[in-house]
């Protein structure tokens, strides 16, 4: 521990860590200066001026986020000119901002709204020019608001920064400054990963999910359509906390009960297909080990990792898992085995994902996941879009009397709820694969290397006396480090999982803003959401993907065996490169030490 | 264009790519970005989207930061420029002197706007803050060269002299290129 330093704050002495900013120690010391730019995952950039205090000896105000601390230091945050000055930059920022407030969509979770509420902005004194842009709508994930944009740059630093993808800059220069995509191009030609991360860190609307829940509430009241939903493990460890509920809460059964409140006429589980998801996959790599496939073997449950993939390394699509995603996969048999079953018209089944995904919208819309010429998944909504749909429908999920999932599509083991959380669907795969290679049953089947929130984990097991070597990483950038770890010793793992956002889907980029008094990706509500998965896996009789019956009987009544024929055809696909090509500065590329 | 004007951009791009390749491997590649980007409008007289990508591959240089660059600094041209930039000067001292006629015959008689560049690919029209030429306001600057104390009728004849020179240049490398033939 380095030697403690002597700083005054509000006229009160403290001892404190040296080498830290102003605001780092104000934190700790229980004062919260109002902030807009700074993220603790992001670089400082020290662009908004609302963190801005006094410094005795200082001519103007310091932006804390960014000043270091130093001993004797005398610092005040709350003097009356401080206020001032403070409460004038906001009002400077809304002032080109547009006033529509009331019929924003972030209207509630606005952290710029509360920013000026917070320092008690009740009357306007500025009028001046405002800056007006269109809307990108071109892409089904991700649109791009460029009037509602106060140049924070959270956004641009999270694309480059945690997730590798460098989509975003902020071009031009002063009052014409404006975040967009290189060349200006639209969403859907961009590199994009369509991750949703830029919404999940953006203050306000500048970034936002293509919605669609006008679209899905007159599907909904469509007598001639068979209403199915799916809902992703992750959603229901998030949802609670848009209804102002503690992180870390299950609420699958008041899903389950919400959804048929909204409409639906059946209420399936996307951990089913989870579990579906791991016979193939665990089938897959075991084939690929024992025939001398392309290893490592990577996941492809994440759409964001897919596109990124394809446009970053491409030449590592012969590594990837040729499984579609659980959403997928449960999308297929909705429309083949399910209708079939029911002795319904596929054609007249309305597919609906809820997913805490953004990503999930593009990848329901690729056409190489056509089932028999239609779309396995029709709409697909966030845990945001369908919050606000329970709530505007007048469904309290709160106080609602938890329903079980439907059959045939909705019974899941515990192996099939971890997949929410990053490592949940290696430690799934393992415990498949561990018995479908030996023929015993795993006995200890909490995976912990692979388990926490730490950006690359390593881990081995033994399977008739072969070493097995798995690898997670979770955010992109992660991914791009850890690939290049394979790059350099192709040998060195044998199977990986790759999930797009930080956490896994529980740090989705369609999960619930960040509420009052928490910042988004705070890694404490993440490990509460990844806890409530991991507790739903405890709390199960089956815990293996191939125990699950419902999965048998599918296999029985109509995909005969993992791998097989019919299978390939419905719950398998190929990828292919996309342009534009993606790149990956050279320093971040030799940077493939551990993230944090 | 002529032949060897032809040949001395294919060179110049040619050294441009050796210079990249020199550089791509130094350790902060990124910080030679300006410097090339310098190089690119130089040969092409703005930066082509072929070029942005291609420095951004070789450099591995994300093309969205490159983007920022070209967009921040005002010398960068994101669109081909015309044979000759007209800047008219609107600083003060030119305002006041009439600086606004002379730009409403410059926009009329070239028949665009400011940032524009005539469909001939002649002229572009550049507004400039202060050229330092104060005491012969109104001014304008062709290229590198300043005309001083404007009024509609001198401004035309000085925009009629560049189209003489480039009628004449015309011909003459007509001429010369049916000369190359056999």
């Amino acid at each position: 521990m380095s030697k403690l330093i002597t700083i005054t704050i509000n006229n009160k002495s403290y001892q404190v860590e040296p080498n830290q900013t102003i605001m780092q120690a104000a934190d700790k010391l229980g004062f919260h200066i109002p902030r807009l730019c700074y993220h603790p995952k992001l670089s400082i950039e020290g662009a908004c001026r609302v963190c801005i205090v006094e410094v005795e000896g200082m001519r103007n105000y310091v932006a804390s986020c960014a000043f270091p601390v130093s001993d004797g230091m005398k610092i005040r945050t709350n003097t009356q000119a401080l206020r001032k000055a403070r409460r004038d930059i906001i009002e400077l920022i809304l002032d080109n901002h547009p006033q529509d407030c009331h019929v924003c969509e972030r209207d509630g979770n606005c952290e710029l709204q509360r920013l000026a509420a917070s320092v008690g902005i009740r009357a306007r004194h500025f009028e001046g020019e405002r800056k007006r842009y269109e809307k990108d709508l071109s892409s089904d994930a991700v649109i791009r608001d460029p009037e509602k944009c106060i140049l924070c740059g959270r956004c641009v630093r999270m694309c480059s920064e945690i997730q590798q993808v460098h989509n975003l800059t902020q071009a031009h220069r002063g009052f014409h400054t404006v975040v967009m995509p290189a060349y200006n191009l639209p969403m859907t030609e961009s590199v994009c990963s369509t991750c949703g991360q830029c919404i999940n860190v953006c203050p306000t609307a500048a970034f936002l999910e293509k919605n669609y829940t006008q679209e899905l509430f007159e599907k909904l009241n469509d007598p001639n359509l068979v209403k199915v939903v799916q809902f992703a493990p992750s959603v229901r460890a998030a949802i609670g906390e848009a209804f102002g509920l503690e992180p870390g809460l299950n609420m699958e059964g008041q899903m389950i009960a919400s959804l048929r409140k909204l409409g639906f006429d059946y209420v399936f589980d996307t951990q089913f297909a989870a579990d579906l998801t791991i016979m193939e996959e665990a089938s897959e790599f075991l084939e690929r080990f024992q025939s001398g496939g392309v290893l490592p073997m990577i996941t492809s449950c994440s759409s964001a990792w897919m596109k990124y993939m394809e446009q970053f390394y491409a030449d590592m699509i012969p590594n990837v898992s040729t499984c579609k995603s659980p959403m997928s996969m449960q999308g297929a048999v909705t429309k083949t085995y399910f209708a079939k079953k029911k002795k319904i018209d596929p054609h007249k089944i309305l597919s609906v994902a809820v997913m805490c995904c953004t990503a999930k919208k593009y990848e329901a819309a690729r056409p190489e996941l056509m089932v028999d010429g239609m779309r396995g998944v029709d709409i697909v909504v966030t845990t945001r879009e369908a919050a606000w749909m329970i709530k505007s429908a007048g469904i309290d999920l709160v106080h609602i009397q938890p329903e079980e999932p439907d059959h045939p599509l909705g019974l899941s083991s515990g192996a099939g709820a971890i997949f929410g959380t990053t490592g949940g669907v290696m430690e799934a795969a393992i415990r498949t694969a561990y018995e479908l290679y030996t023929g015993e049953t795993l006995v200890d089947i909490e995976v912990e290397a692979v388990r926490g929130l730490k950006g690359i984990k390593e881990g081995s097991l033994t399977m008739d006396g072969k070493e097995i070597r798995v690898a997670v990483a979770h955010g992109l950038a992660n991914a791009s480090r850890l690939l290049e770890r394979v790059q350099q010793d192709p040998t060195r793992y044998h199977f990986i999982e790759i999930m797009g956002c930080p956490g896994g889907c529980i740090g989705g980029g369609g999960q619930p803003y960040a509420q009052i008094n928490s910042i988004p990706l705070d890694d404490e509500i993440l490990r509460k959401r990844a806890q409530a998965l991991y507790d739903l896996d405890k709390s199960k009789t089956i815990r293996r993907s191939h125990d699950n019956p419902d999965v048998q009987k599918l296999y029985k009544e109509f995909l005969q065996s993992p791998l097989s024929p019919i299978a390939h055809q419905y719950l398998h696909t190929h990828y292919k490169a996309k342009t534009p090509v993606g790149i990956i500065p050279k320093k971040e590329r030799i940077l493939s030490g551990d993230a944090k | 264009m002529t032949q060897t004007a032809v040949q001395v951009k294919e060179d110049k791009l040619q050294s441009l790519r050796e210079y990249m390749q020199t550089v791509k491997d130094r350790p902060y590649p990124e910080s030679y970005l300006i410097e090339i980007l310098h190089k690119v409008q130089n040969i092409f007289g703005y930066l082509p989207r072929e070029m942005m990508d291609e420095v951004a591959h070789t450099l591995e240089i994300p093309t969205a930061h490159i983007w920022g660059v070209a967009t921040f600094y005002h010398h960068f041209n994101r669109e081909p420029i015309g044979k000759h930039v007209v800047s008219i000067c609107m600083g003060t001292a030119c305002y006041v002197k009439g600086a606004s006629a002379v730009l409403e015959t410059l926009k009329k008689e070239l028949g665009i706007e400011v940032g524009k560049t005539t469909p001939d690919g002649l002229f572009t029209l550049r507004e400039a803050r202060c050229l330092g030429a104060c005491g012969i306001a109104p001014v304008i600057m062709v290229d590198e060269k300043i005309y001083g104390q404007l009024d509609t009728k001198k401004t035309i004849d000085i925009i009629n002299q560049y189209r003489k020179a480039a009628a004449v240049e015309q011909t003459a490398a007509g001429a010369e290129s049916r000369r190359g033939k056999p």
